[in-house]
């Protein structure tokens, strides 16, 4: 069981790198949806084998609830930027046509300087 | 008194709920904002003086048991942090209310501020690591909107880079809690030092890289620190003021915690590198930028590498060392920024090539940039020359020279990188400028005197260095005495 949960994570959070490290924006929202789950699945497998539910009255062993309130709230925070970065990703759309994660301005003028300087298109 | 803690969030909150309701009248919104933010420096203040006379403060919500509960507490640390925090959001937000179209700002910069305001308070409050991660993302969501405000091309381009680095902080510092509950048991910041020591080296060390990487992202130290001067000259300028002033010094904070009360001394050599070259590339970052905003933001990096040194170098006196310059830059940087806006303002860039004249438009608002720029440099007799003397003899005290001389040459290229704006900006023929040669300072009286009072702000630290010396060798005396930090006993 752990060592599939431990996989789970380990792909989760390598397919989630890869995704954010991409150019679009879309893309990188994926990988951070992705990489979200990694990280909830890692504290949730962190919080000790299954067992039974923490009330009172009830025989134990007992599940530590902890780790999963952190989930809980992590899962709605990411809820919340994933929104927003979607909706960040259609602005962008709106404004030039695509949501390419585009270079700063400053390092634009500066590379096409140095372009200008070898006298190539880049 | 220890229910004030609680309010300092809840407040701000409640009052950025009123705020969305009543969006269409924008006057009210602002008096509601100015009310709100005016109340919570007064509690800091409040706070601050009873913290200091009659030490820590303890509040446990909802009335559970210590170990239950969410607490929140307030050691000398927090309070000033809470003070500063409460005293540039105010100055910044009655500067925002002197802009030109302020009327015509979407009716969701109100509540983001406040939301703002609320989750940088409840940062230096957080008594538990998790409440610590949830105090982030409050001021981190309420930073993503108020960032990309005007949604026009740089704005979003700018935004994107920034939402994306702070997410990606925000999962490592989710695996760093959940990870630092897993091997320990306990979130509680007054708990854990004790269950941290009683660690395995290797599992102390990871958990401790991971907190450092996820609050080095927010501080931007290097090599984490390139987002930083690309996103914050997008933003509106009372917004960048905020976030350079207040939100890198969050990060600081964090930091300022874990080395102190989790992990005492644990990474001396690597903080010491990473604050040595900090300083430097930032340094060397701000001469090689041609705009005033660019050139400001590289020196925050440059800057946060100084509270690192102080950090990294520990005991006492390298402690209030960082403490008083965090007290030193919190506002001479938002001045700074203050100072930039008008220009920017005015003119409608902040290119160095496309300003000129400035000083003989206004001898006044040049010495508004010229006492925070020196200070930021460190010249006597400026509040920055006394924190930088303070990490500088913490430096020679341990015969780091390395560290004493890396210090001492960034300071060099902060001041170039100043006489360059200085050159740049407020020497030079004037432009030709639609109002002929009004007074900058007169021509936005609001902003002017927001600025202004801001850099008496910064004056009145050198002035007062002494008394607020002593009050920092108290804070550092508490911050090494990590059994003081919200005990059970404390109220």
């Amino acid at each position: 069981m752990s060592v599939v949960v431990a996989l789970l994570v380990g792909v989760l959070a390598s397919v989630g790198t890869w995704l954010i490290l991409q150019h679009t924006l879309t893309r990188v929202v994926l990988g951070l949806g992705l990489f979200a789950n990694a990280a909830n699945l890692l504290v949730l497998a962190a919080g000790g084998p299954p067992a039974e539910a923490p009330i009172i009255g009830r025989d134990g062993p007992f599940n530590d609830p902890v780790p999963q309130a952190l989930v809980l709230t992590s899962i709605v925070i990411g809820l919340a930027v994933i929104t927003f970065l979607l909706a960040v990703a259609y602005r962008s759309w709106t404004i030039d046509g695509n949501d390419q994660v585009e270079d700063d301005i400053e390092d634009r003028r500066l590379a096409a300087e140095e372009r200008a300087r070898k006298g190539t298109r880049g | 008194m220890s229910a004030l803690l609680p309010l300092m969030v809840a407040l701000p909150l409640g009052a950025a709920a009123l705020a969305v309701i009543f969006g269409r009248w924008r006057r009210l919104q602002w008096v509601i904002a100015v009310v709100t933010i005016g109340l919570t420096l007064a509690m800091a203040v409040v706070i601050l003086i009873e913290v200091d006379h009659d030490g820590t403060l303890r509040a446990n919500l909802g009335g559970w048991p210590g170990r239950i509960a969410i607490s929140m507490v307030a050691d000398r640390l927090a309070a000033i942090m809470l003070v500063l925090g409460a005293a540039m959001l105010f100055a910044v937000l009655i500067y925002a209310l002197g802009q030109e179209g302020v009327d015509a700002r979407s009716p969701w910069y109100v509540p983001a501020y406040l939301v703002l305001s609320a989750g940088i308070s409840a940062a230096f409050l957080a008594g538990d690591l998790f409440n610590l991660f949830v105090a982030f993302e409050i001021l981190l969501m309420a930073s993503y909107v108020l960032i990309t405000m005007e949604g026009n091309d740089a704005q979003i381009r700018a935004g994107t880079t920034y939402v994306v680095i702070n997410v990606v902080e925000s999962l490592l510092l989710f695996l760093a809690v959940g990870l630092t509950f897993a091997a320990t048991g306990t979130l509680s910041m007054s708990v854990l030092p004790e269950r941290i020591a009683g660690l395995p080296v290797g599992v102390a060390i990871g958990l401790n890289m991971m907190l450092l990487l996820a609050f080095g992202l927010k501080a931007a130290v290097f090599p984490l620190f390139s987002w930083l001067p690309d996103s914050y000259p997008a933003a509106l300028s009372p917004v960048s003021a905020v976030f350079a002033g207040l939100l890198t010094k969050v990060g600081v904070y964090a930091m300022i915690r874990t080395e102190t009360l989790l992990f005492p001394g644990g990474q001396r050599t690597l903080l010491l590198v990473i604050a040595g070259i900090t300083m430097v590339i930032g340094g060397l970052g701000a001469l090689a930028q041609v705009d005033m905003k660019r050139i400001l933001s590289f020196h925050i990096v440059s800057q946060i590498g100084y509270m690192v040194a102080g950090l990294a170098l520990g005991g006492v006196a390298a402690l209030a060392a960082t403490v008083f310059f965090v007290i030193h830059q919190i506002p001479t940087k938002t001045a700074l920024f203050l100072v930039e806006g008008i220009v920017e303002n005015d003119t409608g860039t902040s290119a160095l090539d496309r300003v000129g004249g400035l000083a003989r438009r206004s001898g006044l608002f040049a010495v508004l940039f010229l006492i925070p720029a020196l200070s930021l440099a460190g010249i006597p007799p400026f509040s920055g020359f006394v924190a930088k003397v303070g990490i500088i003899e913490a430096g020679f005290s341990g015969a780091d020279w390395v560290i004493v001389g890396v210090a001492l040459l960034a300071s060099l290229l902060t001041l170039v990188s100043m006489v360059k704006i200085w050159t740049g900006v407020f020497w030079g023929d004037p432009q030709p400028h639609p109002r002929g040669r009004v007074g900058l300072v007169r021509h936005h009286r609001v902003m002017g005197g927001v600025t202004a009072v801001t850099v008496a702000a910064c004056l009145a630290i050198a002035i007062a260095a002494g008394p607020i010396w002593d009050f920092c060798e108290r804070t550092a005396s508490q911050l090494v005495s990590t059994q003081d930090y919200g005990k059970e006993g404390s109220r």
